[in-house]
């Protein structure tokens, strides 16, 4: 840990000679200048993939607002209270998946969204990507670390239970997310490295079983992204169209506004899921290794916040969304340029819309909460 | 700091601290993969994906040149262009590819009508070897209700566009198909003749006439431009582009008033009449009718009314003027006088008694002259006023086929000297070795007989008979017959000035005594101005001379010792009036050939019909003239 706090000497000098309005706000001031810088770049970028237009800038604006406004409440908040309710919040979390597949709206065959009157509408599974580590973090946090197999197993129900209620939805992408979150806490939790190879193994051996339980559209997915030029204009389209944006972009981009892919519409998905095309084509490898640097700094942020944190939970709990955030930024961009297949996973606090700019900024205020309450050395 | 404890504590710590470093490796080892991926995709492969996307959206298009433009004498316009909107699919684009064509077609169909003729066109064309993503036609010529309805809707039609095209526009339509010919749409067949490069974005191709003739100077270079597309083919700019070079414009001989003129009088008949202006050989009109209207093959004719072309008894879409064989009756026997005497086989007063009948040999058969009774005595001048039939079966009788085809060899009969019409025929000119291999019978004297007037083996086109008129109006002065007066203003003597090849035209007609002519010419003039004249009442109250010759073809076989009735007879049977001539009788401006079918004899059928074009013609040259009266206005 010693060494961890080594890593980031400046934030450690900064925070003492801090004029204290940080540490009143509960905020990491490092944390919040690497979001508000990706968000920047992400509004830049956003603005080219939404075809210019000012009205999607100014609407994800907002929603960056709402989130920031979510995410200093969330700071606030005693995580020692919230271990306290975990048990009902992981029910409540539970039922609402189970209203979903019941009562829930949605399109494109998919099932995600609650509409409660007097509610806006929303998506219970995003409450789960904080509700899932949470829970995890909170039933470990009280058993013996490394955990027993017979924790583990609880503890894998835990997270099966809400991930296959999201898979059934269906959303591949977000049941990874929240099966990945779950597994990090066991990881951090300490369990030992030969059932995490074990694990691994039996994963492996459960592809096929995997395999059998997709549905159709998931499968297609699949082969798709095996050998994208057997559909070269259906599902293959995406991704030889976001590689060929990728690609054609260069070291130093086609520049704003001028990607060919992109505006020609060649290009599917340019303010969301694949907006990282975008502006790798605009601004070249050069523009996305600045966007992989910032977040490359706020996992290591995140990692010394974990090293910093006392309390179990919240080191398992920081070390797990730390992680989380990180599979967000490979699931996406591993996607768009071709080495994974296509799931529904947004690009960090860039991709249009509102949801997972909530959460994951929920995310982050739980990372500053555990550091705002991390042991003072004096 | 709780580190210090307790042991489990600590090692828990440490765990926890070795747990993170893993982490951090993870993380730099995958991002060092991302990075190595992106390094490979736009440093690596950057040069294959930068030439794919700018195959996305650059598009390399042909552009199809402007066909050039067909003018008649004085510059009035016979064929333009117009801009016709045409409904297009590009299959690929469609929801569904190729396999949503059904849905879209009837998607569409609640927005504009397409009948099932368009689909079936369109699904032929679709399934033809065509360059992916490339459009196909669905509809042409949209009308503005029409591009309103899609162009409002277009966002429900991915894949549907509607593409500007500029099409032939015959102005005169149905008057002048039979002498421009058309253009159509490029069939499989014509597609693998043409040059594929040059007519990579050209739709039409001339099918007959002088469209078909001139193909090579009508339509130009092809031209090319690199334009940027989106996803959904439509094009947003031109990023470069060749210009194609436009075709050439044509000046023909035709006279749109003639040409009117002649398709007026030919109104509601079967016929053709064929002029030409005997100082240069240039057609100034040529009409056949019925004709049909040109505009709707433009575009595309429905099978139905295609059907009803094809199968009218009437043939409309046959050209008579350029194919129709007929006997030439009558009209011969300026020529066959001309054979007879300058061969010498005839003595130039040479006479007959016509008793009103002519016999090859004492109590045989009966060749019948046309007038019951005869003309009494006749010689050659009388033979050609009157037109007398048996001073022809005498003097046939005498010189055999022989000269006869030669004579009328000289003529033009027998060949295609038109020059620029490809449509032509040659008819009949028989030979006695003509005869042994079509006929397998040897040539017998009654064969001349017949030859002698016109009759018999013997056929001639409308065309060919006013090539005939034309020499013999110029003295034997010959000039090649052609529609092209000149290609973007440089004049055109000979179809091989622009590189093709002439056709055999006959030697100026010299005669051994050029003083025949004028026997010819004066009996010529009688036959419109004498008192007995064949063709005296057309040739009366003209403030002008005119030349000219009657014919009636028989289309029935009369029977021995019957009569002809033409009131009893079918419509079908009743003879052919033809008429050859030119006016004014000395220096002429125009000589002409009428046919009117089962229109009765010549000089009631078809000689006033020449007689309207002769003023017209006069009247015409007159207007062209600067007179005082064009300067008031």
């Amino acid at each position: 840990m010693a060494d961890f706090q080594r890593l980031a000497p400046e934030a450690r000098k900064h925070l003492r000679q801090g004029p204290g309005v940080w540490v009143r706000l509960k905020l990491d001031p490092w944390l919040l200048i690497l979001l508000l810088a990706i968000m920047s770049f992400g509004l830049i970028v956003l603005y080219s993939g939404s075809g210019a237009s000012e009205a999607a800038v100014q609407k994800q604006l907002v929603r960056y607002g709402v989130a920031l406004l979510g995410m200093v409440i969330i700071t606030q908040i005693n995580l020692r209270l919230v271990q306290r309710w975990m048990p009902l919040l992981y029910v409540g979390g539970l039922l609402l998946l189970l209203a979903v597949l019941l009562f829930g709206v949605g399109a494109k065959g998919a099932q995600r969204w609650l509409s409660i009157p007097g509610l806006p509408r929303f998506q219970p599974s995003e409450i789960m990507k904080l509700v899932v580590p949470l829970t995890v973090a909170w039933y470990l946090a009280s058993r013996p670390r490394p955990p027993h197999l017979t924790h583990v197993v609880v503890t894998m129900l835990l997270v099966a239970l809400p991930v296959l209620l999201i898979a059934k939805q269906p959303d591949l992408g977000t049941s990874l997310l929240i099966g990945s979150s779950g597994i990090f806490v066991i990881f951090f939790a300490g369990l030992l490295w030969r059932y995490v190879v074990a694990a691994m193994v039996l994963g492996a051996a459960a592809l096929p079983l995997l395999w059998m339980g997709m549905r159709p559209y998931q499968q297609q997915r699949v082969i798709t992204f095996l050998d994208p030029e057997s559909d070269p204009l259906g599902a293959g389209w995406n991704i030889i169209q976001s590689k060929i944006a990728i690609g054609s972009g260069g070291v130093d981009g086609k520049g704003w506004l001028q990607g060919t892919q992109s505006h020609l519409d060649f290009l599917p998905e340019t303010h969301t899921d694949f907006i990282i095309a975008v502006l790798a084509e605009e601004f070249g490898l050069v523009g996305v290794c600045a966007l992989l640097s910032l977040y490359f700094l706020v996992l290591i942020r995140g990692l010394i916040i974990a090293g910093h944190a006392a309390h179990p939970f919240d080191r398992m709990l920081a070390a797990s969304l730390t992680l989380t955030f990180f599979v967000y930024v490979v699931v996406n961009i591993g996607m768009v340029s071709g080495v994974l297949p296509v799931v529904g996973v947004p690009l960090p606090l860039v991709s249009y819309g509102g949801t997972s700019a909530v959460t994951l900024m929920a995310s982050l205020g739980l990372l500053m909460s555990i550091h705002a309450r991390r042991p003072q050395r004096t | 700091m709780p580190w210090s404890k307790m042991d489990t504590q600590r090692n828990e710590l440490n765990q926890f601290n070795s747990r993170l470093w893993w982490s951090l490796l993870l993380i730099v080892l995958v991002f060092s993969g991302l990075v190595a991926r992106l390094v490979y995709l736009q440093i690596w492969q950057y040069d294959h994906y930068v030439t794919e996307s700018d195959d996305n959206r650059q598009q390399l298009q042909a552009v199809a040149p402007t066909r050039g433009l067909i003018y008649d004498t004085n510059g009035a316009l016979l064929a333009g262009n117009r801009a016709s909107h045409n409904l297009t699919l590009v299959p690929e684009r469609l929801p569904g590819g190729r396999k949503g064509v059904d849905a879209a077609l009837a998607d569409l169909a609640q927005v504009v009508t397409v009948d099932a003729d368009d689909i079936k066109r369109f699904k032929r064309r679709m399934n033809q070897p065509r360059r992916p993503y490339s459009p196909v036609a669905l509809k042409f010529q949209l009308n503005e209700t029409e591009i309103a309805q899609i162009t409002v809707n277009q966002y429900r039609f991915p894949g549907v566009r509607i593409v500007p095209e500029l099409v032939r526009y015959y102005p005169l339509d149905e008057g002048f198909v039979h002498a421009l010919g058309y253009v159509g749409r490029i069939n499989d067949r014509e597609l693998a003749n043409l040059d594929a490069t040059n007519y990579s974005a050209t739709h039409h191709v001339g099918k007959l006439g002088v469209e078909r003739f001139y193909e090579s100077e009508l339509h130009g270079t092809v031209g090319h431009q690199t334009v940027e597309t989106n996803a959904r083919g439509r094009v947003l700019q031109v990023l470069d582009r060749l210009e194609p070079g436009p075709g050439k414009d044509l000046t023909l001989f035709l006279d749109v008033q003639l040409q009117q003129q002649a398709a007026q009088l030919l109104q509601g008949k079967r016929g053709a009449i064929v002029a030409i202006d005997p100082k240069t050989g240039g057609v100034l009109a040529m009409a056949s009718a019925p004709s049909y209207g040109a505009n709707q093959f433009v575009t595309g004719i429905s099978r139905a009314n295609y059907e009803a072309l094809r199968e009218s008894d009437d043939l409309p879409l046959f050209n008579r003027a350029l194919r129709g064989r007929y006997p030439p009756a009558s009209t011969v026997k300026p020529v066959i006088s001309l054979a007879g005497i300058d061969s010498g086989m005839i003595a130039r007063n040479y006479s007959i008694w016509d008793p009103g009948f002519y016999q090859l040999t004492e109590g045989g058969r009966l060749y019948r002259d046309w007038k019951e009774g005869g003309h009494g005595q006749v010689n050659m001048h009388k033979s050609i006023v009157e037109s007398v039939d048996t001073f022809y079966y005498a003097i046939s009788h005498i010189m055999g086929n022989e000269p006869m085809t030669n004579y009328l060899a000289k003529f033009g009969l027998g060949q295609v000297t038109i020059a620029d019409q490809p449509e032509a025929t040659k008819a009949v000119l028989p030979t006695k070795q003509w005869k042994r291999i079509k006929r397998n019978a040897s040539w017998f004297p009654g064969d001349s007989l017949n030859m002698g007037i016109g009759q018999g083996f013997l056929s001639a086109t409308p065309t060919q008979l006013a090539t005939m008129a034309m020499v013999l109006a110029n003295k034997g002065e010959w000039h090649q017959i052609r529609m092209i007066k000149a290609i973007d203003d440089e004049a055109v003597t000979k179809v091989s000035d622009v590189g093709r090849k002439d056709p055999a035209q006959p030697a100026n007609v010299s005669l051994k005594r050029p003083s025949d002519w004028n026997k010819i010419h004066a009996a010529m003039v009688d036959v419109m101005h004498g008192k007995k004249g064949t063709g005296r009442r057309s040739g009366a109250n003209s403030s002008y001379k005119m030349a000219g010759k009657t014919g009636t073809a028989q289309v029935l076989g009369i029977k021995q010792d019957s009569t002809y009735d033409a009131a009893q007879i079918a419509e079908r049977f009743r003879d052919h009036g033809l008429y050859i001539g030119w006016a004014p009788a000395k220096d002429p401006v125009i000589a002409i050939a009428v046919i009117i079918e089962n229109g009765g004899g010549g000089s009631s059928a078809a000689a006033p019909l020449a007689r309207k074009m002769f003023d017209a013609r006069m009247l015409s040259l007159d207007s062209t003239l600067p007179t005082g009266v064009k300067d008031d206005g």
